[in-house]
């Protein structure tokens, strides 16, 4: 409030205060705000792109999922007898459901896509390298997850395309090697597609994989702010600083590498990372 | 407490005098009551009457024991620090207990509730899997040398979503029983609905309606063999494979015949055919989804089927 107050009236930056306060209060009690600030303001080098806006782009077509999906829950009945119509319900009789529908399918194909291109950007960039490896790993994983909330949100409209594609999907599946057959009949809740299936499909598509997706995503961002941006290949220098000149490889990260053993830390280091 | 004054000199923290053996038992006692009656209930009532017992006779000396066991005002206790207390050897504190009992209760907890949980999920799609048997009507329905697409459903109360087709051709009698060829629609490449490729005379389908089974209907057909839509497999008329990627014969059904009505019973996978008809020599396997191989140089990968037992 202090520093609003430079070339502001008197009687603005008493309002600005007045508005602010609440914001003071959630601060002065958990540290929110501070928070939210170090999440958002953080340095990055200074020759970034539009392409390292990738990820957050993929994440807000996730956070768009969760949204829609949600909202169609409350219309959409798991039940083979009712599936199918209750989709057309949705679709044909109910205020904007065309709209919502289609942003959930139309965006299950973006978030896919978009998925691609951010691990395009990573690996084309190199930023998959030290220190950033698990995060990539962990970009693996949301990405096979993502595929099978499409491959679990596919059966869901319940029409002939729904139906034998998964027919097809869970088959092929069950040509892996020795596992196979035994992953199909989990897949299906049996040995034949059926209601089983579809109770089972949706409790996935909307429970199971978006739970491990928040998961992961919170994870892959917790490495990003920890680790930071990487500078493009083509920069000249590192992270917006001078790269350390450095004989020891295994210094060349961010981190030092900590002493081995439990023996007093000799270097004094604190592992590195912000604090 | 003249039990209680043996206490070591090392004793560190003074937390009260050691229970003596005897009084240990108590609560022991008092617990093998608790479960001798929980037993009882569920075997007899003599059982339970002893747990009764014990649980009444331990609990009130526990009770009687610990009332007289007001702890004494801390008994003079020689911590003396840098005494002898720091030379003895890592003791199994109470914090490294509380530590590992806290540990260990969330480790008991986790699998108590996942062990059950998992095998939910996993365990029911493996447990009665069979078919059903399935009345499709008299064998009179099916003219000796024809074939008929015969829709009908495996599971009444599943629903639409478990209607089925078979091939069935009537073969006549051979060794004084009757004899058919049911071939399943599905193509054992990932399990599409294959056609018959032929005419197919859906105007004079007919519908056989039985009592407490779904409407059964047969369509004649004059197959040359049969197709598959998705990737072009295709099958010879005893389902063997002629074309495309599938990786054995069409499926079969055992059938029988009761009160001159065919009754289709358990699907199962055909390695191939040789022979035709009532002649035909079938290499049969317990059922496999579509996609696994049953025989040839491949078939260690699918040691078992999840449904062949």
């Amino acid at each position: 409030m202090a520093v609003t107050a430079g070339k502001k009236s008197p009687k603005r930056a008493q309002l600005e205060g007045l508005l602010l306060a609440p914001v003071d209060w959630l601060e002065e009690r958990s540290g929110l705000v501070g928070g939210v600030k170090y999440f958002l303001f953080r340095n990055v080098p200074r020759d970034v792109s539009w392409l390292q806006t990738l990820g957050s782009a993929t994440l807000t077509a996730f956070i768009v999922q969760a949204i829609t999906g949600t909202i169609l829950a409350f219309y959409y009945k798991p039940d083979p007898d009712r599936a199918y119509a209750s989709i057309q319900h949705i679709t044909n009789d109910l205020a904007w459901g065309w709209l919502v529908r289609g942003m959930h399918r139309w965006g299950a194909s973006v978030f896919i896509i978009l998925l691609f291109l951010h691990m395009g950007r990573v690996f084309l960039f190199g930023a998959y390298k030290y220190p950033r490896e698990l995060n990539w790993l962990i970009g693996v994983l949301l990405l096979a997850l993502g595929m099978f909330e499409g491959f679990t949100g596919y059966l869901l409209p319940w029409d002939q395309t729904a139906y034998w594609a998964t027919v097809v999907g869970i088959n092929i599946n069950g040509s892996g090697p020795f596992v196979g057959p035994f992953l199909s009949n989990v897949l299906r809740g049996g040995s034949e597609i059926g209601s089983e299936t579809l109770a089972r499909f949706y409790a996935i598509h909307m429970l199971l994989l978006p739970g491990a997706l928040i998961a992961l995503i919170g994870l892959h961002l917790y490495l990003v702010v920890r680790l930071g941006v990487t500078s493009p290949p083509w920069s000249k220098k590192g992270a917006g600083r001078e790269r350390p000149v450095e004989t020891d490889t295994r210094k060349q990260g961010l981190l030092e590498p900590r002493p081995r053993g439990n023996g007093p830390d000799a270097t004094g280091g604190d592992g590195g990372g912000p604090a | 407490m003249a039990a209680s004054e043996q206490q070591g000199p090392h004793t560190p923290r003074g937390d009260g005098p050691e229970p003596s053996t005897w009084k240990s038992i108590l609560p022991i006692g008092f617990a093998a009551g608790i479960v001798l009656i929980l037993v009882g209930v569920v075997l007899n009532w003599i059982v339970f009457g002893i747990g009764v017992a014990l649980t009444v006779v331990f609990g009130f000396l526990w009770i009687w024991d610990a009332r007289g066991q007001r702890r004494p005002a801390a008994p003079p206790v020689e911590i003396e620090p840098g005494e002898e207390g720091e030379e003895e050897p890592e003791r199994f504190g109470r914090d490294v207990f509380l530590e590992r009992t806290t540990l260990g209760l969330g480790a008991l907890i986790g699998v108590a509730v996942t062990v059950p949980v998992v095998g939910f999920a996993v365990a029911p799609t493996f447990i009665d899997q069979g078919d059903e048997e399935i009345n499709i009507g008299p064998m009179t329905n099916f003219p000796e040398g024809e074939w008929r697409v015969t829709h009908f459903r495996s599971k009444e109360r599943e629903g639409a979503v478990s209607n089925r087709t078979a091939y069935i051709r009537n073969n006549g009698i051979a060794n004084e029983v009757p004899s058919f060829t049911i071939l399943s629609n599905r193509c054992v490449h990932l399990g599409c609905p294959t056609q018959p490729a032929g005419a197919t005379d859906t105007d004079a389908s007919e519908t056989v309606r039985i009592p407490d089974t779904f409407p059964v209907t047969l369509i004649p057909t004059e197959p040359s063999g049969f197709v598959c839509p998705c990737h072009g497999g295709a099958y010879d008329l005893e389902g063997n494979r002629v074309a495309g990627p599938p990786v054995r014969a069409l499926d079969r059904f055992n059938y029988s015949i009761i009160d001159g009505n065919v009754v289709l019973g358990d699907r199962y996978s055909v390695g191939k055919v040789v022979g035709t008809g009532a002649d035909a020599q079938i290499e049969a396997y317990t059922r496999f989804d579509p996609g696994q191989h049953v025989d040839g140089p491949t078939d260690w990968l699918y040691p078992a089927s999840p449904q062949g037992i």
